[in-house]
């Protein structure tokens, strides 16, 4: 069948369907939505940070997929010519993409490391880290408060 | 099928099946250790798509830090989750649904690796297309070598140069790898290291990585004032 006869959106659509060209980009959304559930669905708390962390992760995987060139090589300058001047050595992988990713990476794991300290600080105040007992806890000290 | 895309696909499906296991298991070590080896699953990711500096950060703050931070976190808490690994369905139903919109939302998408996607033309590819090298103040471009790194390191009686740098009102010379006496306007931000990632950290996103420091200030703050033990007030 050819694309390029049917309309725009319908071909993209049919394009993300056979997966080709932007399976990677499906995929992120896959691991995106795998954390996601681990954050809103799981009570334990160390299983929520891990959550928040595969979430960001595919937020990674999103924006370095995007900075592939096809026959793109690591953005590092190392050939040199006759002259031994630095020369590029053909189509580069983008590099911002790896900039904003490293930034993004360091503070994912800034936060993780906040998480785990109010972690054990909770663990320390009610005895658990599950959040369905925290709330009993909460309901049974301070009924009618409604729920923390 | 090039090996490219054959080892980035394995890659992402092993990637994909370990993230289920980090959610689903009820060991709460176990799912740490999962998570580990996700992090270096995703570390080789990066470096099969280039990305080798995202790599050894990874490596490095993913599976190492994150892994250290989460065993303490168990020996101070619990090792075992006593939930029923039961599926929620209603948080299932909300994720398949907000999945589809997003992958729905990648449909517009340029091809993976498509070379003239919007995000590899313009200011970046510009700066990429710099020459590797100072231009000093009477425009003569310095190129930078390695033969001449050890004689750089030595030399240091530069020009004074103007602050801010003079703009040259050519013509765009970004991309020309034969500007000649007429430097880029950003011919100071180019070249001070062969590795673009870098350039671009400590140039182009320079208050980026000067707020990630004050990122990581707070939380190791907030991490100290957290974990601190209060004396018992009588």
């Amino acid at each position: 069948m050819n694309l390029a006869l049917l309309e725009p959106s319908t071909a993209s659509f049919l394009k993300v369907a056979s997966l080709a060209g932007t399976y990677n980009y499906a995929l992120y959304v896959v691991l995106m939505m795998i954390g996601f559930y681990g954050v809103i669905a799981k009570k334990n708390l160390i299983k929520q940070a891990l959550g928040l962390g595969l979430f960001s992760t595919g937020i990674f995987l999103f924006y370095i997929s995007m900075g592939v060139v096809e026959g793109g090589t690591a953005p590092v300058w190392w050939t040199t010519d006759e002259a031994h001047l630095l020369k590029a050595a053909g189509p580069y992988d983008n590099p911002l993409t790896h900039v904003l990713i490293l930034t993004a990476i360091v503070v994912s794991v800034s936060t993780l490391a906040v998480a785990m300290a109010l972690i054990v600080n909770i663990q320390r105040a009610y005895g658990t880290i599950e959040e369905d007992e925290i709330r009993a806890i909460e309901d049974a000290e301070h009924p009618g408060e409604g729920v923390i | 099928m090039s090996s490219f895309l054959l080892i980035d696909m394995i890659l992402l499906g092993l990637a994909a099946v370990v993230a289920i296991g980090v959610i689903s298991v009820r060991s709460l070590l176990s799912a740490t250790m999962l998570g580990g080896i996700y992090s270096l699953l995703m570390a080789l990711i990066w470096q099969n798509m280039n990305a080798v500096d995202v790599a050894f950060t990874e490596a490095a703050v993913g599976a190492g830090i994150s892994t250290v931070l989460l065993v303490g976190t168990l020996l101070h808490t619990r090792r075992e989750t006593n939930q029923s690994p039961a599926i929620h369905w209603p948080a299932l139903l909300t994720v398949v649904l907000t999945g589809s919109f997003l992958i729905y939302g990648t449909v517009d998408m340029p091809d993976y690796g498509d070379a003239s996607a919007p995000i590899h033309t313009g200011r970046v590819q510009q700066l990429l297309g710099q020459r590797v090298g100072k231009v000093d103040n009477e425009g003569v471009h310095h190129a930078w070598t390695y033969s001449t790194m050890a004689e750089q390191s030595v030399e240091r009686d530069e020009p004074e140069r103007s602050f801010p740098p003079e703009r040259s009102h050519g013509e765009d010379h970004g991309g020309d790898a034969e500007a000649g006496a007429h430097g880029h306007p950003n011919d100071d931000f180019k070249g001070h290291s062969p590795n673009t990632v870098t350039s671009l950290l400590a140039a182009y996103r320079g208050y980026d990585t000067m707020y990630e420091t004050a990122v990581i200030f707070t939380a190791g703050m907030a991490m100290v004032l957290l974990l601190r033990r209060r004396e018992e007030r009588a």
